[in-house]
């Protein structure tokens, strides 16, 4: 008995962390407005997910902001990292405090001083604003993702590539930056999922009629619409493969990798 | 390799308007009357006093406080069993536990709550119970997580040695495993209080409208009532509760620190 009970406790855990995801997937297939009472199967709510315009673009906002705020904030981040690592203690010191305040501060302050910003200069809220917003929050993680990359590395290599003849800036592109690549990449992920995810930020620096997927989520929660059953069922489903693919890729390729070196041998 | 130091200067710049003026604006509204323009501003300490003078509004931040302390003591006592339980399964095992925890994670904060909704509809359970279940429900992960990340760092040869030196497994676990995985309940604690203190959203979702939280004020001044410098100044009370409550935990735990020296 003693020695199941580590088992049991952490299957009752999961089963409390997997419960409301396996009732929405459940509850998207109920054939009625019931959140309760499951009363029979169909494809109704998906059919009305897909014909309802509002809810059709909070995913397309979602997606779009996403990949553009990851694009521009892995770009700024990476440039800014760099230039960090080379600075000075004050500067670097100054660069971090600022950045605590963003990651450290409630997500609805950093919300409604954005939000105070871009009203008191007349900003009209709404795409640009959200993206910009976006983008403002992540730059801070891809710095911090990219920041102990940058420490590893050893500064000869790139001394080395200035005295064969590079320019600053070819040394930058052919020797850092390839070095560095597994924090790009770990920043530009955790900036996707941060945008992907936000709620609260979004939510206050929105303008009329741009709604991402939590934004339309919280305003059409007042009455019961199963709709939003559907659409996580597809926001789960859509995670789970890229999840999936992402865990089983790189072992499938190391797989090929140590055949071909067993082959070569 | 010295040149590089400019790159960072455009995000100087950046962070100095995006991040440092919006904060700079919450102080500033909340120090200044209704309706104030920019070139007549007088400064005032109404919004506060307005706040302090009310016991209504008194009642809602320690009741925020109340919620987020309870959280945080559920998710330590739920949690920590579950980190140990992981630390010491087998390396396979644990990867697979901790892709677990972090999978629901990757769905979105609104769409697990909304989940919640429909399950706790006919559960006859209060609002403040609801609002429970919701915030244990989505700040548990990072808990176990902090814990289970400090305990897998801890070296396991100290267990050994309290064992050769006459510890039971209850005073080796005491004495060594948990003043060692202080560090990670800690950072569990900042990563629980501090999104709880501040949510609006659970309480809105699983409270009903009557469930009224900190976060629920400043949205509520903010978005419905648009009176942003009473809403501004109560996020400024807010943040100053959790910078106090920030700096007591960590003054314990460098009590601690001393104590282990």
């Amino acid at each position: 008995m003693r020695k199941y009970l580590p088992k049991l406790y952490l299957f009752l855990i999961f089963a409390f962390f997997y419960l409301p995801i396996i009732y929405v997937i459940i509850f998207s297939f109920n054939d009625s407005r019931s959140l309760t009472n499951f009363t029979g199967f169909s494809f109704e709510w998906y059919e009305k997910m897909f014909d309802n315009r509002t809810m059709m673009e909070s995913i397309y906002y979602s997606v779009i902001i996403a990949v553009l705020a990851t694009l521009v904030s892995t770009i700024i981040g990476t440039i800014t990292a760099i230039g960090l690592s080379k600075s000075r203690k004050v500067v670097k010191e100054f660069v971090n405090q600022m950045n605590n305040l963003s990651m450290l501060n409630p997500e609805i302050v950093t919300a409604i001083g954005l939000m105070l910003f871009f009203v008191s200069l007349n900003i009209e809220t709404g795409f640009m604003t959200l993206l910009l917003a976006h983008i403002i929050f992540c730059i801070p993680y891809v710095i911090l993702s990219i920041m102990p990359k940058l420490r590893q590395l050893d500064d000869n290599l790139a001394e080395a590539a200035l005295d064969l003849g590079c320019t600053p800036w070819q040394a930058l592109y052919k020797v850092i930056i390839p070095q560095i690549k597994p924090g790009i990449f770990t920043g530009a992920l955790t900036a996707f999922t941060m945008s992907f995810d936000d709620f609260v930020i979004s939510y206050f620096v929105t303008g009329p009629g741009i709604n991402n997927i939590s934004t339309y989520v919280y305003s059409s929660v007042r009455r019961i619409n199963p709709s939003i059953n559907a659409l996580s069922t597809i926001i789960v489903l859509g995670i789970t493969i890229i999840l999936i693919l992402a865990n089983v890729l790189p072992l499938i390729a190391q797989k090929r990798r140590s055949k071909t070196k067993r082959v070569i041998e | 390799m010295r040149s590089f130091r400019r790159l960072v200067y455009p995000y100087i710049v950046w962070g100095s308007i995006f991040i440092l003026i919006p904060m700079f604006m919450i102080v500033f509204y909340a120090f200044i009357s209704e309706g104030n323009g920019v070139m007549t501003v007088s400064f005032t300490f109404d919004n506060f006093l307005r706040f302090f003078e009310d016991s209504i509004f008194i009642e809602v931040l320690l009741r925020s406080l109340k919620i987020a302390i309870v959280t945080t003591i559920i998710c330590i006592i739920v949690g920590y069993p579950v980190a140990y339980i992981i630390a010491r399964a087998k390396p396979n095992s644990q990867s697979i536990a901790v892709l677990l925890i972090t999978l629901p994670m990757w769905i979105n904060m609104l769409v697990r709550t909304y989940a919640w909704r429909g399950i706790l509809l006919e559960s006859g359970l209060s609002p403040e119970v609801k609002v429970y279940i919701g915030m244990v429900y989505n700040f548990l992960p990072f808990m176990i997580l902090q814990i289970y990340t400090s305990l897998s760092k801890m070296n396991k040869d100290y267990l050994i040695a309290a064992t050769d030196l006459g510890c039971n497994a209850r005073q080796a676990f005491l004495k060594v495993t948990l003043p060692l995985s202080v560090p990670g309940i800690i950072s569990g604690i900042t990563l629980v209080f501090l999104p709880a203190v501040s949510s609006f959203f659970i309480p809105k979702l699983l409270g009903g409208g009557s469930f009224v939280l900190i976060g629920n004020l400043i949205e509520n001044y903010f978005l419905t009532a648009g009176d942003w410098n009473f809403g501004a100044a109560i996020s400024l009370i807010m943040t100053i509760v959790i910078l106090i409550s920030m700096f007591i935990t960590k003054k314990f735990d460098h009590e601690k620190e001393a104590e282990n020296a």
